[in-house]
């Protein structure tokens, strides 16, 4: 009894650590930025309080074309991952092809090759289908997703299989079947791959970065960090904060209302 | 007769194949396309040699070139140290926290949210917030350890102390994400295998070396293999903060192709790196396929 009450104040020590850099964004991206201040790194809000820094950010960088883009490019992988997925998703889980062990772990090899790992050989084949530049050539490797495979082919795994025999039956096609039987009753598994998937490819630098050239195909992340040297060397730390906050909010407010859901999938990426 | 019922069994099966062709046929081509040709094509690139004004020729000059480089030498050494000192105090905090957060509650729920947090910031925001912690003087980290009679630590400017901080950032930023996976596992021991270990008189201790720690084999194998990943793939915040610098010290595999394909503009370099890198994830996630596999038994 006594040990989990010492465990459990660590681990709140742990947490309150966890929260300063947080704490520090929130309170200095508040604070008007004065030269040479002595409490830059208080976490103690003290007025006087504004918005200043936040317009500033936002007039100092282009905030608008980055969240347009990174929204474009979050949705744009996720609908052809949808197909992608639950099409090969059900074809592990229902059909019994041979070789379908060794085609699933030929699958399982992109968790382990990242197309960060890839990033050289994987720019020559976006150059050389003539998609360097744009936004579909940020999403192109993506497009296929070895996690989401494996966490629809559980999900139609757990499905009995009553329901499409019922449906066979009656003399549903095995397209109508997936598209009113399975499709609707996989709905958990393809949400929980919703947030995996967008929370990743937000947060997505290098490939992004070493992808595109031009300032109008940049997403929030590669933007943030040309905005974060430049402001680096003025010292305008309000603003630095100011504009992490603008990167980092969605996803965290997306975070913290729907927390169960995020935990459940964040934890399922792997385990059974 | 019996030979109709084969038959007709025969093109259903061949139908069925088509069928599961079909489904797979969207996922292969892109995973052909940005997978498992760029594997192959990197290899390839690795073993040509393009001198200026030369025609290309086959041979191991840029393993030669790569390996003979310095700069290299130091990139495997840091690598490894990143790897091993985020990897080790990473996975034994999340276990710890795991235990310490196991039971149902406001103040455990709340303290999973918060360590939880910074997995949901991109590494290029969270790089941008320690840029900050980490100035000299000013910064957070040196403005409360004053109080300590610490002052101005130049942690990211100076070569001994710029690898240990960045290593900082990677424990606070996955901690938590592993912590999920200790907590899942921690869900999935039997209550009675622990109950029945209390009755024999086993203590705390005893009953989580004993019991629990063995049954998380298979999560530590996981999360191992994911935290390896991480280690290599993830320098977001090199780019950001350090640019592998000072002199080299925080220069990193992935960073150095980086450095080749995009500063120096040699691919023959970075290809060969890249084949290293995927050699040595390839190497380590088929050590731990067999722990794994054994866990999914297990667990199944």
């Amino acid at each position: 009894m006594k040990a989990e009450r010492v465990f459990l104040l660590l681990a709140a020590l742990a947490g309150l650590l966890w929260l300063a850099p947080f704490a520090w964004m929130a309170v200095a991206s508040m604070r008007p930025d004065a030269p040479g201040q002595a409490d830059l790194a208080s976490l103690w809000p003290s007025g006087p309080f504004g918005w200043d820094n936040y317009r500033d950010a936002w007039e100092s960088g282009h905030f608008p074309l980055w969240y347009l883009n990174t929204a474009l490019l979050c949705v744009g992988i996720l609908a052809v991952q949808m197909v992608t997925v639950s099409l090969a998703g059900y074809a592990f889980a229902r059909i019994d092809f041979p070789g379908r062990s060794t085609v699933f772990a030929l699958f399982l090899l992109q968790l382990l090759l990242p197309p960060a790992v890839l990033v050289v050989p994987n720019l020559q084949m976006i150059v050389h289908l003539g998609l360097f530049d744009s936004l579909a050539g940020i999403a192109a490797p993506y497009c296929a997703s070895a996690f989401g495979v494996f966490l629809m082919r559980q999900t139609f795994r757990s499905i009995p299989r009553d329901f499409e025999e019922a449906a066979r039956i009656d003399g549903a096609s095995r397209l109508q079947i997936m598209r009113h039987i399975l499709l609707p009753m996989a709905w958990p598994g393809l949400a929980s791959f919703a947030v995996v998937s967008v929370s990743a490819h937000w947060n997505e630098f290098l490939w992004p970065l070493m992808a595109v050239s031009s300032p109008q195909h940049q997403v929030l992340t590669v933007g943030l960090a040309s905005f974060t040297l430049a402001s680096e060397s003025g010292g305008s730390w309000g603003v630095i904060a100011a504009g992490t906050a603008l990167v980092a909010l969605p996803l965290l407010l997306g975070f913290t209302l729907l927390q169960r859901r995020f935990t459940a999938s964040l934890a399922s990426t792997g385990l059974k | 007769m019996a030979g109709e019922d084969v038959r007709i069994g025969l093109a259903r099966a061949s139908r069925e194949n088509m069928v599961a062709a079909v489904l797979l046929a969207p996922s292969l081509l892109f995973l052909a396309a940005f997978t498992y040709w760029p594997v192959f094509g990197v290899v390839l690139r690795s073993l040509t040699e393009q001198r200026f004004g030369q025609s290309a020729s086959w041979g191991f000059g840029n393993f030669i070139r790569l390996f003979a480089d310095t700069h290299f030498h130091r990139v495997l050494v840091n690598t490894v140290l990143y790897a091993v000192g985020t990897i080790v105090p990473s996975l034994v905090l999340a276990l710890f926290l795991a235990v310490a957060l196991s039971k149902p509650g406001r103040l455990t729920g709340l303290l999973r949210t918060v360590l939880m947090l910074p997995q949901m910031v991109p590494l290029v925001a969270a790089a941008a917030l320690y840029v900050f912690v980490f100035l000299p003087g000013e910064g957070l980290l040196d403005h409360y350890l004053a109080y300590f009679g610490r002052y101005a630590t130049n942690w990211l400017g100076s070569p001994d102390l710029a690898l240990p901080s960045v290593i900082l950032i990677t424990i606070w930023k996955n901690t938590g994400y592993y912590m999920l996976f200790f907590l899942a596992g921690l869900a999935g021991i039997p209550a009675d295998l622990l109950e029945a270990a209390r009755i024999d008189g086993a203590n705390g201790w005893r009953r989580f070396r004993d019991v629990t720690l063995p049954l998380l084999g298979p999560t530590f194998a996981f999360v191992g293999v994911i935290a390896m990943v991480n280690a290599l793939v993830q320098i977001d915040h090199i780019i950001v903060m350090t640019g592998g610098g000072p002199s080299d010290s925080t220069n990193m595999i992935l960073y150095y192709i980086y450095q080749q394909a995009e500063q120096n503009l040699d691919l023959g370099l970075a290809s060969a790196a890249t084949v290293v890198c995927v050699g040595v994830l390839l190497a380590l996630a088929l050590l731990s396929l067999r722990r794994l596999e054994r866990g999914i038994h297990y667990e199944s």
